[in-house]
Formats: C-alpha cells, structure tokens, sequence
C-alpha cells in the first residue's frame, strides 16, 4: 500500500491553519474590540476569557509555519520572502499582544494603559498583516527558477487592503461571539451589539472580496465557472455549497443575536469562516505558491514526509485531546467576581 | 553585488539579535519549570509551607519569562523562511521534519498545560494542577531535544545526501538526529539552562538574605541553588570538554579558532591571553602557557590550525577566542560560588557570610552571559558555513532587497527593546519584592496576575493556611 504522503500533508497542514484561523481568529478579535469596551474590569474580563487558551491557540500558527517548512520546503522558501513585511508585522503584533497578557497584569500606573493599548495595536496588527498576506496570496507570486522573483510590495495592492480589512472585521465577528458565549451581563450586552456591527461589516467585505476575486483574478474566477457575464452552472454547482455554508453561518448570527442566543453566534461565525476557508482552497488548490507551484512539486522527500506522518498520526490525536481537556477546564462564563484566579 | 552582501551581513545581523535574544529565555525557562515542577511536588508531599510560597513567587517570574520567550520564538520558525528562504529550500527535507517535531512534541504540550498551571489551580486540584506543572516541564526539554539536534545536524551533518541539483535529503533519519556532535550539546545546553536557573533562584535568594537574614523561604531556595551548582557546574565542565573534543574530530577550524591555533602541529600552548588577527594570521599580544595544550589534546598529538584552511573558510577567530575565555571564566566562577556555598552550608551558616551572599548576588546573571558567550562560540565558529562543510551562509539567504531587511531589523530592535526593558522590570520588581511579600500580603483587589490565582486558591485545600 502506498500512501499519497504529499496530498495527506497538504490536507494536515490546511487543517492546522483553519484550526489557527478560528482559534487565535476569537483571541485575536477579543483584542481588536479593547478598544470598544467600557472600562478596565471589562477589559479584564475579555483577556480572561482566552488568557489560559492564547497560548495554545497561537502554537497552531507555529505548526503552520513549521509544518509547511518541513512538508514543502519550496512553497515555504518562495511564500516567506514574498511577504517579507507582512511577516514582520504580523510577528511585531503578535510579539506586543502576546507579552500582554502579562504585562497588563504587572503595569502600574503608566505601565497598564501602555500595555492595554499594545494588546489592541498587536491584535490589530496582527490579524490585518494576515489578511495581506492571504490576499497576496490569492493574487499570485511571481516566481522564476523556483524562487520568488517579485517586488518588495507585490502584496500591497487595494485587493490585498480590501482582504485585510475583511480579516479584521472577521476576526472581530469571532471574537464578539466568543464573548458573548464566555461572558454575561452587560459585556455580554456589548459583546451583541459588536457582533451585529463586525457581522454586518464582514458580510459586506465578503460580498466584495468575492467580487473583485472574480473581476481581478481570472484564474480564481474561472474555477467557479464565472464567464464574464453569468456563471457556468456546471462549474458553479458543485461549488455553490461554499457561499450557502456562508449564508447559513450569518443567518445563524444574526438569528442567535436576535434570541438572545450566548453559544449560536459563534457556531455561525465559525461557519462563516469555513465557507470563507474552503472558497479559497477551491481557488487556489493545488497549487502552494500560486499559481505557479502546486503542493506535489513543493514536497519533501517520501522519507521526511513519511517520518513526520508516523509522529503526527499519533501525537495529533493527543494535542487535539488534551486541548479539547484545557478548553472544558476553562468552560462556563467568566464573571469578574468569580474570575479564574 | 554590494546590495546583496548587505542584504547577508544585515540578516545575519538580524538572526543574531533575535535568536540571542531569545536564547535568554529557554536557557532559563527549562530550568524554572523543572525547578518549579520540585518545588510542587515537594510541597504535595511534605505540606511544608515555605515549598508553596516559593512556588508562589517563582511561578510569577516564570509566566512573565515564558511568555516572551513563546513570542520570541514564533519569530525564529519564520525567519528561516523571510531571511534564510535557501538554506529550507535546500535543506528542508532534512531539517524540517526535526522542526515539526518539536512543534508537535514540545510546543503543543507547553503552551496547552502553561493555561492550566497558570489558571488551574481552583479548576483541577492539586494533582492534576502537579501534572501540568510535570508536563510544562518535560515539554521545554523535549523541545531543547529537538532543536539541539537541528543545530547539531547543521554543525555535524549526518545521514544525508546532496541530490544533482543541490538540494540535500536525508539517507537515514536516525544518524541525522543523533549526529556526532548532539548528545553531548544537548547535555551541555541542559546543563547550561539548569545552571542559568540555579544562579538566578540562588542570587534573588541572596538579595532577599543580605536584607533579611531570617528569611526562611530565601535560606532554602538558596541552599537548594548552591547544592545544584556545586554538583552541576564541575559535570558542566567535563561535557563541555567533551563537546570539544567532538569538534576537534568534525569542525576543526572551530577548535583552532577558539584556542586561536593559527599553526598545524603538536604540542601546542595554552593561550590565555591574545588578539587573535585574520589580516597577519597571527597572533599579538600572547600570553601561553607552553605544554598547556594538554588540555585539548595529548602533546604528540597534531592538532589542525587554521593554516590548513584558506582565510576565506576561517571564521572570525578574535570573537570565537573571547566568547569562549568568557564562557569558561564564568564557569570557573560557577565552580567556586558552588563549592565554597556547600561549604558553609556543611558549616551551617549560608546565610552568615555577607561575602558569599553578594557574590552570589553578583553571579545572579552569570548564566546568561555564559548562555550567549557559548552559542557564539558554536554559531562563529562554524562559519562560513550555515550547515559545516555542505552549505555556506551566503549561499542560504532569501531574495530579498537590504531595504526590507533594514526594515525589519530596525522593527525587530525596537520592539523587543521595549519588551525586554518592560519585562526585565517586571521581573527585577518581583525579585525585589521577593517570596516573602507574596505570601504575607494579598495582592490588591484587580490585581489578577498568575501568582494570586494559587495564592489564593488552596485555603479550602490545606487547613491552617495562613494566605
């Protein structure tokens, strides 16, 4: 029996960036809302509905990361330097909401406000440094003799700023779900009402990212059977679940928002972001450095491929385990009288 | 091309700073968590308060250091990438899969089990909450496993093959992990971070006795650090001697150059005193001592200088001398502070000696030179190779213009300046403050860092508590 070992990585390593995306996507958005809150006792409160997660959630970043270095070597060596300078902020905010945690914690009096700014800042950073890089990489990389052979700012374009912004929003829909399932009261209040606005704002960007991907980029367009003027049905149908699954996640938004609802929002936006997710594999698959390198030119040798899976399938199943553990651990509404500590 | 050679020189720069920087915080980490790991277990087992307390306060420090060493290191698995794209193109197929490991191995159980250790305590109870310390320990060895076998493998490469067109795949995994030169770096760089440790528990320690004589907490922590410096730091020195013999058999323009050995033969002096220069490929200003080349080698033996390689393989010798002189002053330090504390501690009176105290105190960082001053000796000294004898650094670095990576770099100096000088406060306030504060006083109200969480939470777990 032989496995198919680069298109089993392919689908790990799409697995650990959703799981990045919706997991460190509701720490970040509880990060990019600081600024809407009230005061400092709900302030706490957000950062203690994922301090004891953050972690954890961020290390899937690193498995993206490492994971595509180890499993397609070339599609890392082309993908970093392309997005040198979104990589670098990304890491910059992520570095400032990441000491956060802490530091919040440790600051005085000049020292807190500092901090609870950098989360924000960090946060913000962070996830719109992401969104260039995925619209960067939906447009394409310019690669020559399996390099990356493009500008220094091929990744800031206005599709790429119009992906980003989307980002944010979306990460901000994540996190005001995320807050409306972990807290109550008035923060849960304030956390509806952040989810009405970042939900409507998403489903907008939505809608014109879809569009101009369409308009912009050929190749992503003519996968889902857009001609120009309609759609090639028998293209477009079995792709049509990916919007549905969209639609039904913001319906289930708006639907939990309007009963009052504190666990469906969530499972809505993370809909959202699936349908999000899978548009894009369907617009770029198979290939790892759009459009010029696919996932089986970019993988490591069988053997490395190979070790890793024997390692992976059983301590994947572990991780996935003990998380699952530390998330029950941590369940319930986080209150501030109560408080983890 | 003079852009591409500053796009090099300001990426290495950049992987210097960063990676020294975050060194700093394993090195100590590993140790602390282990460390930490003790004193729970201890305190589960004896009930004795002052174990707890301890735990207390140096679970504190411990969050604010692991967190900066997280972030510092999610910058490192992607700079291979923006900096280095050619060294993974080519050599990924090796290096990658021990890179993944770790992540799967070490980080995951890390960062899982630090929010449980953090924030836990009410929610499993003390088992369970010993168990995540256990594991947050384990997770940090596991992970200087993986990445000293990286290293290694880039400093004696093993078990692989150089295809036709360049790229570099392993013939066997297992000689590729357990290359010539992993088993005793891996010892040496543990050994180091429990070291680093030992000398930041034991100098804190100190500080708090210099104010406070009767200090319980301080008295035990102390002793507790100077025991593992006397048995830890002379094992130290004798992994390290072996290290060096490895790098005589597989690097020995290392070994020349950190004995600044510019001559091919036998019976070579010890140096301990040069200015090692590349331009004269000599050195001035020597002071030797003759026959003391023992140390490295029998005096029969030919041991290579750097005449055997042209200028051009030989790496920078001045800085790879002195980071090595500095490194084993402090350890010849570490000796002394070791066995004269176990000394007085057989006399019974650690905390008598002010003399002893504030050297202690002043050694209180001496780990962390002694970290850095080491890996610029293994990272110089390997140069100018980035994997010895198969890639040069040169040739590993990513298409990218000098003005990006001037960017980055100058982003990269100013952030972890300000996380470095905020988290050093954070920690040297808590080190002033000490255990003992902790435990008297309850934090006040909003105050929600770590510590108060366990501070807090065993009342209904032991009675008599006095928190």
């Amino acid at each position: 029996m032989s496995l198919d070992l680069p298109l089993i990585w392919a689908g790990l390593i799409a697995t650990g960036v959703l799981l990045y995306v919706l997991l460190d996507g509701f720490d970040l958005g509880v990060g990019i809302l600081f600024p809407f809150s009230r005061n400092k006792e709900d302030r706490d409160v957000m950062m203690n509905t994922v301090a004891p997660v953050w972690d954890g959630n961020e290390t899937w970043l690193v498995l993206g990361g490492g994971g595509l270095l180890a499993a397609f070597p070339l599609a890392y060596s082309i993908v970093m330097p392309a997005f040198y300078l979104p990589v670098i902020l990304m890491l910059a905010g992520l570095i400032l909401r990441g000491v956060a945690f802490e530091f919040r914690f440790r600051g005085q009096r000049r020292g807190r406000p500092f901090w609870t700014a950098m989360f924000a800042v960090g946060s913000i950073l962070a996830a719109f440094a992401q969104g260039l890089i995925l619209g960067g990489f939906i447009q394409g990389i310019e690669v020559v003799d399996d390099r990356f052979a493009g500008g220094t700012f091929d990744w800031f374009t206005p599709y790429t700023l119009l992906v980003a912004g989307g980002l944010v929003c979306g990460y901000a829909l994540l996190g005001a779900t995320w807050l409306m399932w972990k807290t109550a009261d008035e923060l849960h209040g304030d956390a509806r009402r952040w989810a009405v606005i970042s939900g409507v704002l998403t489903a907008l960007f939505l809608v014109g990212v879809s569009l101009s991907t369409l308009v912009v980029h050929p190749v992503v367009a003519e996968r889902w059977g857009w001609t120009g003027g309609g759609f090639d049905m028998g293209r477009f149908l079995p792709l049509a679940w990916i919007p549905l699954v969209g639609l039904i996640g913001l319906g289930l938004v708006g639907w939990g928002v309007r009963r009052a609802s504190h666990g469906w929002p969530f499972i809505g936006a993370v809909l959202v972001f699936l349908s999000g997710y899978a548009g894009l594999a369907a617009g770029f698959f198979p290939y790892v450095a759009p459009y010029t390198v696919d996932f089986r030119a970019a993988a490591a040798p069988d053997n490395a491929l190979g070790l890793m899976l024997v390692g992976t399938v059983v301590i994947l199943p572990l991780i996935l385990a003990y998380t699952g553990w530390v998330y029950w651990v941590f369940r319930g509404k986080v209150t501030p009288e109560a408080g983890y500590h | 091309m003079a852009l591409e050679y500053d796009a090099l020189l300001l990426s290495r720069l950049q992987f210097a700073f960063t990676v020294a920087f975050h060194i700093l915080f394993p090195a100590f980490t590993i140790g602390l968590a282990a460390y930490l790991a003790v004193l729970e277990g201890l305190w589960l087992r004896t009930r004795r308060e002052a174990y707890k307390t301890l735990y207390l306060f140096w679970v504190k420090v411990f969050a604010i250091s692991f967190g900066m060493g997280v972030v510092s290191g999610i910058v490192l698995s992607y700079q291979f990438g923006t900096n280095w794209a050619e060294f993974i193109r080519l050599s990924g197929g090796v290096i990658g899969p021990l890179l993944a490991y770790e992540v799967l191995t070490a980080f995951f159980l890390e960062a899982s089990f630090l929010g449980v250790m953090l924030f836990g305590w009410k929610k499993v109870g003390p088992k369970l909450h010993f168990l995540a310390t256990c594991l947050v320990a384990v997770g940090t060895s596991i992970s200087a496993f993986w990445i000293l076998s990286a290293n290694s493998w880039m400093q004696t490469p093993a078990g692989y093959e150089v295809l036709a067109d360049g790229r570099i795949v392993a013939t066997s995994f297992m000689e590729a992990i357990f290359n010539p030169s992993f088993p005793s770096r891996l010892a040496h760089m543990l050994i180091a971070a429990f070291l680093t440790t030992a000398l930041v528990v034991g100098g804190a320690s100190a500080f708090q006795l210099l104010r406070n004589r009767g200090q319980e907490e301080s008295r035990l922590a102390l002793k507790m650090a100077i025991g593992l410096i006397a048995v830890l730091a002379p094992i130290q020195v004798l992994v390290g001697h072996e290290s060096g013999l490895v790098a005589k058999d597989h690097q020995p323009q290392k070994l020349a150059a950190i004995e600044a050995y510019w001559e091919t033969r036998a019976n070579h002096p010890l140096i301990l005193f040069a200015i090692p220069d590349r331009a004269t490929q000599s050195n001035h200003f020597e002071l030797a001592v003759p026959g003391g080349g023992v140390l490295v080698a029998p005096a029969d033996e030919v041991v290579t200088g750097l005449d055997a390689f042209p200028p051009e393989d030989q790496p920078p010798v001045f800085l790879v001398f002195w980071s090595f002189r500095v490194m084993v002053g402090l350890g010849v330090l570490m000796l002394v502070l070791g066995a004269w504390g176990a000394w007085l501690t057989w006399r019974k009176r650690i905390a008598d000696s002010r003399l002893f105290l504030r050297f202690a105190v002043l050694m209180g960082p001496a780990g962390f030179v002694a970290v850095i001053a080491g890996w610029i000796v293994t990272e110089v000294g390997r140069q100018p190779w980035v994997i010895q004898g198969v890639l040069r650094t040169a040739d590993a670095i990513s298409p990218v213009t000098a003005g990006s990576v001037a960017t980055s770099l100058l982003i990269y100096v100013t952030v972890y300046a300000i996380v470095f000088v905020a988290g050093a406060i954070y920690i040297l306030r808590l080190l002033r403050e000490g255990p003992a504060a902790g435990a008297a006083e309850p934090k006040p109200e909003g105050q929600r860092a770590p510590g108060w969480a366990l501070a807090a939470a065993p009342e209904n777990k032991t009675p008599g508590d006095p928190s």
